[in-house]
């Protein structure tokens, strides 16, 4: 970056603001405090405090939450404490759905941002604008009308009977199937507009050299290209891995809500019954932890692919 | 008289907010009360009301537990949600003499468990929890909770359960007859085991959509409360209601003074107007469900007298109010749930 900021006639950039640069701040870094890191600290401390009967919490520390998570001590809770696998049962399901939905996303999204990059430079803001257009809609209604399009004696079921395609309607209403078509769905364009952006900045006279030097079009894509769009494709997979992971409408709506995911789970303790808020916490600090460790990988990969300039 | 009392009606609904002569912020259920009573009560007292809604009585308590008791004067918590309220000392009591109307409440409900002699609260609307059945999917005997928990062929992978967990035990333990606040551990056992076994043959757990799934075709038979059973059937003819001779969950909907109310004065004079047979009327003209007061007759809907979703049939079993459990024994149908669930 050296120099990168220095401008003919004045000093550089940094200096310019560095007298107000503090004061500058101070919005943001409020903003940070108190949305960011005053409720995760909040969180943190709740999930070590007892549990108050019906909702609340005793100032007391305990453990029991994290306990919970971890040992399963029977119906009664008087058995000796084996593994619990109830909750990584919960969240291995949450994560392999949502790590489904940045797959089926990246396979459908690169090639579109791929199409948009290569087009004419006038026409690609009309392609852009086309794939936020269903966005403007409430992710909710969105969700709504998934499950109109898909059940059994829906839309989609009732033309393709009406074609012969089909003898008998699909299931697909309350499946897996749907919930992954409805993360799909709801976060694709997450996926396509940074990798849109990152091949945007591509400079395709890279891949005409290649092809000058008798690579193929695998090659060139595999080894040229890619490397080139990386940070795009890995900034695509957080953007729809993360909301994936803590997503409760698709699951409830199209997946019929049978099994708990982690946003359910965790909602459960503090509107439903258990009115269990430390152990509310508590999944949720294992949750941030668990995204915070993939955030770190897949920084450490970018900058890896980024590379030393 | 008449005259200035018309002028003042005239006059509160002219100068609207900026001079009102109160506030009242009220914490109800969604899609419950006409807005048209609302008004009504604001012409008749210049009292301006704000409205919050919540959608589960869980929700409204987590609510009031994170600090928003003090915010709101009135809510409208269930049966059992008031005598936790009391419980954890979330109500203000009603003082003798301070509501001029209560001696409209029908004899029937003259003394409820869950709050008996009217301490805190007054009667709302009332109804059941039970399930529905698709006719025309299944035209065997519906009034049996076998239809939820050992399903004929007909329905399997097609019910809906509500994704509430006192009202999807309650049912299961009339099921099994069992109390609902067992401590036996054979008959816990049971009740787990019996659960996880139906599980097979439910196709979703859903509240909002209860009524939705019935008349789309999504599910043949799903629980519900009955006033959504009747919307159900009036856009599907064929969604029967049943009443299982095992049985069916009993709900009773108050209005209760909350604790720290910021405006208790127009609480009670809410309350008061709720105490009126023909404003009751229209909330139950509105909901479909029963009121709690005596000489409602002439201001109810007709049809709402022969409702069959509101008249069980003979030979019905008997209504259960959801049972308030302690620490210990709550824990135990908290894992229960949470297997069902896992």
């Amino acid at each position: 970056m050296a120099g990168g900021g220095v401008q003919k006639g004045r000093g550089p950039v940094s200096e310019t603001y560095a007298p107000v640069r503090y004061p500058l701040l101070v919005p943001a870094w409020a903003v940070l405090l108190v949305f960011v890191a005053a409720p995760v600290a909040m969180m943190l401390v709740y999930s070590f405090l007892t549990k108050e009967f019906r909702g609340g919490v005793i100032w007391e520390f305990s453990l029991a939450a994290y306990d919970q998570f971890f040992f399963d001590r029977g119906l009664f809770g008087d058995e000796p404490p084996r593994i619990e696998w109830t909750y990584i049962t919960i969240f291995w399901r949450s994560i392999w759905q949502a790590g489904l939905a940045t797959l089926l996303s990246l396979l459908i999204g690169f090639p579109t941002a791929y199409f948009i990059a290569t087009r004419p430079k006038d026409t690609r803001a009309i392609w852009v604008f086309l794939i936020t257009i269903p966005y403007w809609v409430n992710l909710l209604i969105r969700t709504v009308s998934m499950r109109f399009l898909l059940r059994e004696q829906g839309p989609l079921n009732d033309t393709l009977l009406a074609l012969g395609v089909l003898d008998e309607p699909l299931r697909l209403i309350n499946t897996n199937l749907a919930v992954q078509l409805g993360l799909f769905y709801s976060y694709l364009p997450f996926m396509v507009l940074p990798i849109y952006a990152a091949v945007e900045r591509y400079n395709f006279t890279y891949s005409e050299a290649a092809a000058d030097l008798y690579a193929t079009k695998w090659a060139t894509l595999r080894r040229v290209v890619l490397p080139a769009v990386k940070p795009g494709v890995i900034a695509g997979c957080i953007l729809v891995f993360v909301p994936s992971l803590g997503a409760f409408l698709a699951p409830d709506l199209l997946g019929g809500a049978k099994n708990f995911m982690i946003g359910s789970l965790i909602e459960e303790q503090f509107k439903g019954n258990a009115g269990n808020w430390p152990f509310g916490a508590a999944a949720s600090m294992i949750l941030l932890t668990l995204v915070l460790i993939a955030l770190l990988v897949a920084t450490s990969l970018q900058r890896r692919a980024e590379g030393p300039r | 008289m008449k005259f200035l009392t018309t002028t003042a009606i005239t006059l509160a609904m002219t100068v609207g907010a900026a001079q009102a002569e109160g506030e009242l912020v009220l914490y109800h259920w969604f899609e419950y009360i006409p807005q048209e009573l609302l008004d009504k009560f604001t012409a008749e007292t210049g009292i301006n009301v704000t409205m919050d809604t919540y959608d589960s009585n869980e929700a409204m308590l987590a609510s009031l537990k994170a600090g928003a008791l003090g915010t709101y004067d009135v809510a409208v918590p269930g049966d059992y949600m008031v005598e936790i309220m009391i419980g954890e000392g979330m109500l203000d009591t009603i003082g003798d003499g301070e509501l001029a109307n209560k001696g409209n409440i029908a004899p029937q409900w003259a003394n409820p468990s869950f709050d008996p002699g009217w301490k805190h609260s007054i009667p709302y609307q009332w109804g059941s929890t039970s399930f529905s059945v698709d006719t025309d999917t299944y035209s065997g005997d519906i009034n049996t909770t076998d239809i939820l928990f050992n399903p004929p062929e007909e329905l399997k992978g097609k019910i809906n359960m509500l994704d509430s967990q006192g009202e999807v035990l309650a049912m299961a333990s009339l099921h099994l007859g069992i109390p609902q606040c067992s401590t036996d551990r054979e008959q816990l056992k049971a009740l787990n085991n019996m659960l996880q076994a139906a599980k097979e043959n439910w196709a979703s757990f859903n509240s909002d959509t209860a009524k939705e799934v019935l008349v789309s075709g999504d599910a043949a038979a799903g629980m519900i409360y009955d006033g959504f059973s009747a919307k159900a059937r009036e856009e599907k003819a064929s969604i029967t209601y049943a009443f299982p001779t095992q049985g069916y969950v009993v709900w009773m909907d108050n209005v209760v003074l909350l604790k720290d109310a910021p405006n208790r004065d127009s609480a009670i004079k809410f309350m008061d107007f709720l105490l009126e047979p023909e404003n009751i009327a229209a909330v139950s003209n509105f909901a479909r469900y029963g009121n709690g007061l005596s000489g409602t007759a002439e201001f109810l809907d007709p049809a709402l007298a022969t409702l069959p979703e509101a008249n069980p049939q003979p030979g019905a079993g008997a209504g259960a109010f959801i049972q308030v459990c302690d620490e210990a024994t709550q824990a135990v149908y908290d894992q229960i749930w949470t297997n069902l669930k896992k």
